[in-house]
């Protein structure tokens, strides 16, 4: 993968000059080069990460596997672009293994989660059976550490 | 009442602490400071070397390695220095793990010395050369390398050194403070120099994983430079373990046996935790060193780029982790641009005067450390800078 890729993998909010400067790169050349990933549907879009765990307000992640009905033509993906289309999903995968569909969704609670599979997921025709499991705690997420664990001591001196 | 400095070596005590003690003082009262002073990476050390560490206590492993450290550890060194240096060492007779690249450097020091002789070393450069050689009962010579040759070791330099007392030069490259590297052709100078002598090189090559644009290239590759060189490695610098204390020196076996003895005496083995860690690093670390480099590298050209708009003077580093500008048009030594910097700005940086002959006027900003807290570091110089204008 293109460094100017990596870092911003790492850090989005680094300016094209920045990126310029670190990788040796001429700032007109980065610049270029980051709309034509955007345009190509490369880089999709820029957002923080937020570590909902240190939130006053309380919320659940759910995930929510998805058996679909066995048909005909194009069944998966009429079924799943069924299911995106709500802005409470937040991720959506075809997998391989025991069940077809794997959604996540960060809601306020258990019971709306809940609510979401009877009212929405499971009345979706085709989806023959869900099984709902939620996060109970979150140690990384987009190869970020969330919990802050003690450092080693400091040392001061200069070799 | 014991009158202890009747008591204590002169040898000892004739060696200077710090020649930049005060500095020092104020830097560790102050816990806030952004310190860009430290020579160690601000990496973690790779998981799965912890990994080996930890699976090694888990298994038991806790009693003495043999002298020279385990056998499967050195056969993976020797492999490693085949693999990216094209340096042939066996692991039965030429190599020793030691605790750190200092003990190799104190091993083959005292195992060359006699007192009285003259061990030539390059300024400025890392600080234990000089007072190693001291306790060995030899004599540094001083050689000043200069900015305008990109502080490396010419050979006209170190043949005007030479005397008949002289036993060994250590060659520092790449180098610490002043990042400079010394390339193929630039050994090949100091090997012809040499090739006739009986004089030893005892290479420091800590940093050789750390080159930028360019493979590193040991002396002891030049024709006729394998049975006079010592070379010196270790794990701290490319695959941040400075904490396990692990290094390794390769050499002719007549004189790593002799090192050997002395490694024995005083070490018995090197920390056997840190040997199965060690393991894991060498034979599996090869994509770990490329990252943290490729992340270094990454904070050069920041750096050096930050320099260059504050108009501090400095040369491209292309080694190791540090930068080292001259600070001369300031009008101040590099002790007080350092102390007055760490006052006004609480950024620490250190004094070149530290590192010997030639550092004065110099600071040395090291790089290992994130980009952010580069950024800052590099926005408070600016502003310090500006004030003395």
């Amino acid at each position: 993968m293109d460094e100017i890729l990596v870092m911003l993998e790492r850090d989005s909010r680094q300016s094209a000059k920045q990126i310029a400067v670190a990788l040796g790169r001429q700032e007109a050349e980065v610049e270029a080069a980051i709309e034509k990933y955007e345009a190509d549907g490369i880089i999709m879009k820029y957002s923080a990460l937020i570590n909902k765990d240190n939130l006053a307000e309380e919320s659940v992640t759910a995930l929510i596997e998805v058996k679909i009905a066995p048909q005909l033509g194009d069944g998966y993906d009429r079924i799943a672009q069924r299911i995106y289309q709500y802005d409470e999903v937040d991720s959506l995968y075809l997998m391989t293994g025991s069940y077809d569909l794997l959604v996540t969704m960060t809601v306020k609670s258990m019971k709306e989660a809940a609510a979401f599979v009877y009212e929405h997921l499971a009345a979706i025709e085709g989806v023959s059976s869900t099984a709902t499991r939620f996060i109970m705690k979150k140690y990384k997420e987009q190869n970020c550490v969330l919990l802050k664990t003690s450092e080693q001591e400091e040392r001061i001196n200069f070799i | 009442m014991i009158n202890y400095d009747s008591v204590l070596s002169d040898n000892v005590k004739s060696l200077a602490p710090s020649g930049i003690r005060k500095f020092f003082d104020i830097l560790e009262e102050m816990t806030d400071a952004i310190s860009l002073g430290i020579g160690e990476p601000d990496f973690v050390t790779p998981w799965h070397i912890r990994d080996a560490g930890i699976h090694s206590l888990e298994k038991g492993y806790t009693k003495y390695t043999g002298n020279a450290g385990l056998s499967q550890l050195r056969d993976e060194i020797a492999k490693y220095l085949s693999r990216r240096f094209e340096l042939k060492y066996d692991y039965k007779d030429q190599i020793i793990v030691t605790v750190g690249g200092s003990e190799a450097i104190d091993l083959a020091v005292r195992a060359l010395v006699n007192p009285g002789d003259e061990v030539i070393i390059p300024v400025p450069s890392f600080v234990c050369y000089g007072p190693i050689t001291k306790l060995a009962g030899g004599t540094p010579v001083y050689i000043e390398t200069k900015a305008e040759n990109e502080f490396r070791l010419t050979a006209q330099e170190l043949k005007s050194a030479i005397s008949p007392k002289t036993k060994a030069l250590i060659l520092p490259y790449p180098c610490n403070p002043t990042g400079a590297i010394m390339t193929k052709e630039d050994l090949e100078a100091i090997a012809a120099v040499l090739r006739d002598t009986n004089i030893i090189v005892i290479s420091d090559e800590i940093y050789a994983e750390l080159t930028y644009g360019q493979h590193h290239v040991s002396i002891a590759n030049i024709s006729g430079m394998f049975e006079r060189t010592v070379y010196v490695g270790g794990f701290s610098k490319s695959y941040a373990m400075t904490g396990w204390r692990m290094g390794y020196t390769c050499g002719p076996a007549d004189i790593i046996r002799q090192m050997l003895k002395i490694h024995q005496y005083a070490i018995m083995s090197s920390p056997t935790t840190s040997q199965y860690a060690a393991i894991a690093a060498m034979s599996k670390g090869d994509t770990d060193i490329q990252s943290m480099k490729r992340e270094y590298d990454q904070r050069r050209r920041h750096l050096f780029s930050g320099l260059a708009d504050i108009g501090l003077e400095c040369f491209e580093p292309k080694g190791a982790f540090y930068m080292f500008p001259s600070i001369k048009s300031t009008g101040l030594s590099s002790a007080e641009f350092c102390e007055k910097l760490l006052l006004s700005e609480k950024v620490a940086v250190i004094p070149g005067s530290a590192f010997g002959l030639g550092g004065e006027g110099f600071v040395r900003i090291c790089y290992a450390s994130s980009m952010e807290k580069i950024s800052i570091a590099l926005e408070k110089i600016g502003k310090f800078v500006e004030t003395l204008k």
